[in-house]
């Protein structure tokens, strides 16, 4: 079975700018795929390609196994929930939901009946005959993949739908959207810069940048053992120490960090070597902290440093930690037992983590 | 406390409260009342519909009337489907210097007054005119030909006339239309017509009638278009009104036929809006 | 005080500063013709009175439209034809009469200033002096259209499609007159002019397929006999005459029946306030050497006694070619118009304008 998109060296220039170099990707049948990315690094790019709005400048762009470069937008087996979702103002719900089916030639009674199918299906029936300016944000959003899935296209686009939302809505959204793609059981292409979007939904996501895609993979994947430096850096919290590497053996290393301390870590496989210049990213659940040293002997970092700053915020609350030599602040969970809730600003403390839970990389990836 | 805020009401509408009335409600009372003199003699009126009884009895004047609603919703249908590729490309397909460019050029022509716009268009449209010449140059015609003093050029001069009074409010309910609702009418499987016909000409209706509006009336209460371009033929109610007024002495039946406008104009202006299932408020709003 | 004071001393200066000039120093709000007022007359005129002159340019129906719409009030000094006062002044009252004793009878033409007196008196008043008078008839390209000798020959095939004339009363009087009809003398008789006007109407329908347009301003037709596209016309003399001087194929040429006369006279609107200045214009554009400089603006001859001695030799040669003595004495000068016969003209107008 040949997957339901697939991309092979797409490249798109505007000019002399590479907003897409050579992409390659896959997204088999059902499944729901992100791409992640900064504003500007090439995702909307991608998404108007294969929507047809913008031409590739080279490469193909495969939809089960058919090219569709020559085909016009409404024509493809594609259809795309837009940023601001583009329902149109003019028409009612029910018009909004059957404009596709009208456009296919679909006979009215048929029309009439698969509207009232989605309406029922995203949890709104009846409400066919309201205006589109008399719904929430969040009826508007499940309104808009109706009206593709009406369709029943082959691979739903969806270009950050959420962003315009506020939190609230953002959270109880992502949970729906994955329930609704499980319902549909259609093929998914989201893209968002949100991580947290990308993480929570997708069953696997590309990390764009510069036009390139840096890694493809599981959230698990990108999150723990990430390729490269930028996808340490954009996937989750972590914290950074730029420096030049004094010692390498087998998989442990030793990294002097330019303000002097010394960090113990793992290559993990990378090829890293003496006296390169290189970054260490360090979670901040990887760090442990306690009032003693000795408590955190058996860890192969360990640094005294003083409370700079509390970040309340239950059970993901945060500490920044000073360390004595000055050498800027780390973050650090605390524990969700409570254990350090009379810790106040200025307290000592010990701060430690296990080499082998960092990644290093050598710098210039990033 | 609220006496004051009833004088600070009452001063700020002053302005506007005479404003209409002295310029708009009082003339028009005005008009009305001399429009229902009929004269008797030397000096001598009394109150009767005479003036409008002259006009329905006068084939002529009636001809002259429906002519000119006739022609102005012609000139108003050219200029809508001149004006909406024009409104069109530039609200959504140009970008940048380009839009303003094109924007700059339909308004060109209105920095100079409408009379010499239209001496402009004798020129071309005249026997020994540009365009004469320069098909007799192409050997297209044999001898110089008049291509003034008809109806035609009478069109030409009004959807010229009109342009800009179109182009205005269709850019500016265009603009508003964002390209992602356009898109989203291709993605979803419509061809350039249906995208047209049901997102963007549903979208733009408010500017199409208010534009259509505005230049309905331009037309219908042009005078100098009509007469300079229209030569022996042109017959416009205008004139007729001009020249009952300043030629004939006749006032009262100037002033009858200036209310027949009114009455026609509006006539139109709210068929058209039941027609199109607009508002007022929403057209001009 | 002090302030009080100042004001005082400069109202005094002021005062003493107007009272040098003369008695009393007044704008003059004239209406006329264009030409009528030259730039350097105004300024002569200004040097050596002291009155201000606004010009504000019309013609016979505007003056009497815009006289009309304020009861005689907003001009000072008009200038409308003579034919174009009796009737109006009885109908709307929008001139006060002259007193002769403020104006040089000494300065005028005296059979023409009696001739003007008599065709503007309303009741036992005089309402108009005259001032400059002048014909309307043909004005032709000889060199192509020759044949043509009267009015109604603008109606030939051999200029058909090169004619062009006003839709205004004097081609109306032009053709009934050229169709041997005598509209004058059936002015007093509705009926004899409303019958005269109906084949005045039917030979101007007839006629229609001839005419290239209606000419509606002197610049446009002008434009057309210029660039050749209209090569026979009726017209005013002085615009035959212009144009002649630019091309001599090009001039005007009284008509068999005789051209049109008219004169264009000084009248004093009923609420004029600057009624000293008026008699001073009027004195002081009458003498020779004044008159004769509006004669070179505008181009016609005034009523002054002993202009002709000023005027141009080129135009006098013009006028004696256009005009022969016959021609002199064959020409139709306007009776005054009744009122009311503008509305069967009007009528006549219409029909003629709608037909096809």
């Amino acid at each position: 079975m040949s997957p339901d998109l697939e991309c092979k060296n797409l490249t798109r220039r505007f000019g002399d700018t590479l907003a897409v170099d050579n992409v390659s990707f896959s997204v088999p049948r059902g499944s729901f795929f992100s791409i992640l990315g900064p504003s500007g690094c090439g995702k909307t790019t991608i998404m108007r390609m294969i929507a047809g709005f913008l031409e590739p400048s080279s490469g193909d762009i495969l939809i089960r196994g058919k090219s569709v470069v020559d085909t016009p937008p409404n024509k493809r087996p594609v259809n795309m929930v837009f940023q601001h979702l583009a329902l149109f103002p003019m028409m009612n719900v029910a018009d909004n939901i059957g404009y596709g089916l009208r456009r296919a030639g679909v006979a009215k009674p048929e029309i009439a009946r698969k509207v009232e199918e989605a309406l029922d299906r995203i949890g709104l029936p009846g409400i066919g005959s309201r205006k589109v300016n008399e719904l929430s944000g969040g009826q508007k959003q499940r309104v808009a993949i109706a009206r593709c899935m009406v369709l029943e296209p082959d691979v739903l686009l969806l270009d950050e739908p959420l962003g315009a939302l506020d939190l609230k809505l953002r959270e109880r959204l992502k949970v729906e959207l994955k329930s609704l793609q499980a319902a549909f059981d259609t093929t998914f292409v989201y893209i968002t810069h949100d991580q947290s979007e990308a993480l929570v939904m997708s069953d696997r996501i590309a990390v764009m940048n510069e036009g390139r895609f840096e890694q493809v993979g599981s959230g698990q994947d990108l999150y723990y053992r990430p390729d490269t430096a930028f996808v340490a850096g954009f996937v989750g919290d972590t914290n950074r120490w730029s420096g030049r590497i004094e010692r390498v053996s087998g998989d442990e290393m030793e990294m002097r960090t330019d303000s002097g301390m010394l960090m113990r870590g793992a290559t993990h496989g990378r090829s890293l070597s003496e006296g390169d210049r290189a970054d260490v990213f360090v979670r901040p659940e990887a760090i442990r902290i306690a009032h003693s040293a000795e408590e955190l002997a058996h860890f192969d970092n360990r640094i005294t440093g003083k409370v700079e700053s509390i970040l309340f915020n239950g059970a993901a609350s945060r500490i920044l930690v000073q360390d004595s030599s000055a050498s800027g602040e780390i973050e650090v969970n605390l524990p969700q037992s409570g254990e350090f809730s009379g810790l106040s600003r200025g307290c000592e403390v010990q701060i430690g983590w296990s080499g082998a839970q960092g990644n290093c990389f050598a710098a210039g990836d990033a | 406390m609220r006496a004051e805020a009833k004088l600070g009401l009452i001063l700020l509408l002053t302005p506007l409260l005479l404003w209409l009335s002295l310029l708009i409600l009082i003339p028009h009372v005005d008009m009305f009342l001399v429009s229902l003199r009929e004269r008797i003699g030397v000096g001598e009126y009394r109150i009767s519909f005479a003036n409008y009884l002259t006009f329905i009895n006068e084939p002529l004047y009636l001809r002259t009337f429906i002519r000119t609603a006739v022609m102005s919703t012609l000139a108003t249908m050219i200029t809508l489907l001149i004006a909406f590729p024009v409104s069109y490309y530039i609200a959504k397909i140009a970008r940048g210097r380009v839009q303003s460019a094109l924007f700059l050029l339909c308004l060109v022509p209105f920095w100079v007054s409408e009379l010499v716009r239209t001496f402009g268009w004798m020129i071309l449209l005249r026997e020994t005119g540009l365009i004469s010449n320069l098909l007799q140059w192409a050997g297209l015609v044999d001898g110089p030909v008049e291509m003034l003093y008809n109806d035609a050029a009478i069109m030409v001069g009004l959807v010229y006339t009109s342009m800009l009074f179109m182009v205005v409010p269709l850019v500016t309910t265009l603009e508003s239309l964002p390209d992602e609702v356009i898109e989203a009418g291709y993605d979803l499987g419509g061809g350039g017509g249906a995208v047209m016909r049901e997102i963007v000409i549903p979208h733009a209706a408010p500017g199409i009638v208010s534009g259509c509006i505005v230049v309905f009336m331009l037309s219908l209460g042009n005078y100098l278009t009509p007469i300079m371009l229209g030569g022996k033929d042109s017959l416009w109610f205008t004139e007729l009104i001009y020249s009952q007024f300043i030629v004939r002495f006749n006032w009262e039946l100037g002033a009858a036929f200036g209310f027949l406008l009114l009455g026609l104009s509006s006539a139109i202006v709210w068929g058209m809006l039941k027609l199109t299932g607009q508002s007022l408020e929403k057209t001009m709003g | 005080m002090k302030l009080n004071c100042s004001i005082s001393i400069f109202s005094v200066a002021l005062c003493t500063t107007l009272s040098a000039l003369p008695a009393s120093s007044e704008t003059l709000r004239l209406l006329t013709w264009g030409g009528y007022a030259p730039e350097d007359v105004v300024a002569k005129f200004e040097a050596e009175t002291g009155h201000k002159v606004e010009v504000t340019k019309s013609n016979n129906e505007e003056m009497i439209a815009k006289l009309r719409a304020t009861g005689g009030g907003g001009f000072d000094l008009a200038q409308p034809s003579q034919d174009r006062i009796a009737g109006p002044q009885e109908e709307f009252g929008i001139y006060k009469p002259i007193d002769m004793s403020k104006i040089d009878t000494s300065l005028f033409i005296p059979s023409m200033l009696e001739a003007t007196k008599g065709n503007t008196t309303v009741g036992s008043d005089v309402y108009g002096v005259p001032h400059i008078w002048g014909t309307s008839g043909l004005v032709l390209d000889t060199s192509k259209a020759e044949m043509v000798k009267d009015y109604t020959d603008l109606c030939s095939d051999d200029v058909a499609g090169k004619v062009s004339y006003r839709l205004k009363r004097p081609t109306l009087i032009g053709f009934a007159f050229a169709m041997g009809l005598d509209p004058f003398a059936a002015y007093g008789d509705e009926a004899a002019y409303t019958e005269i006007m109906s084949q005045v109407e039917a030979k101007l329908i007839e006629c229609k397929p001839n005419v290239k347009t209606y000419w509606g301003g002197g610049d446009e037709l002008m434009g057309l006999l210029r660039s050749g596209e209209v090569v026979a016309s009726m017209a005013w003399d002085t615009g035959g005459w212009k144009l002649n001087a630019d091309n001599p194929d090009i001039t005007f040429v009284a008509p068999a029946a005789g051209a049109l006369g008219w004169v264009d006279t000084f009248a004093l609107p009923a609420k004029g306030k600057a009624d000293e200045a008026a008699y001073a214009w009027i004195n002081f554009v009458m003498q020779p050497e004044v008159a004769a400089m509006i004669t070179a603006a505008a181009g016609n001859f005034t009523a002054s006694q002993g202009a002709d001695e000023f005027a141009d030799d080129d135009l006098k040669a013009r006028y004696r070619a256009s005009f022969p003595p016959e021609a002199i004495d064959n020409i139709k000068w306007y009776p005054p118009v009744p009122a009311g016969l503008e509305a069967i003209e009007g009528g006549v107008l219409d029909r003629v304008k709608a037909a096809n």
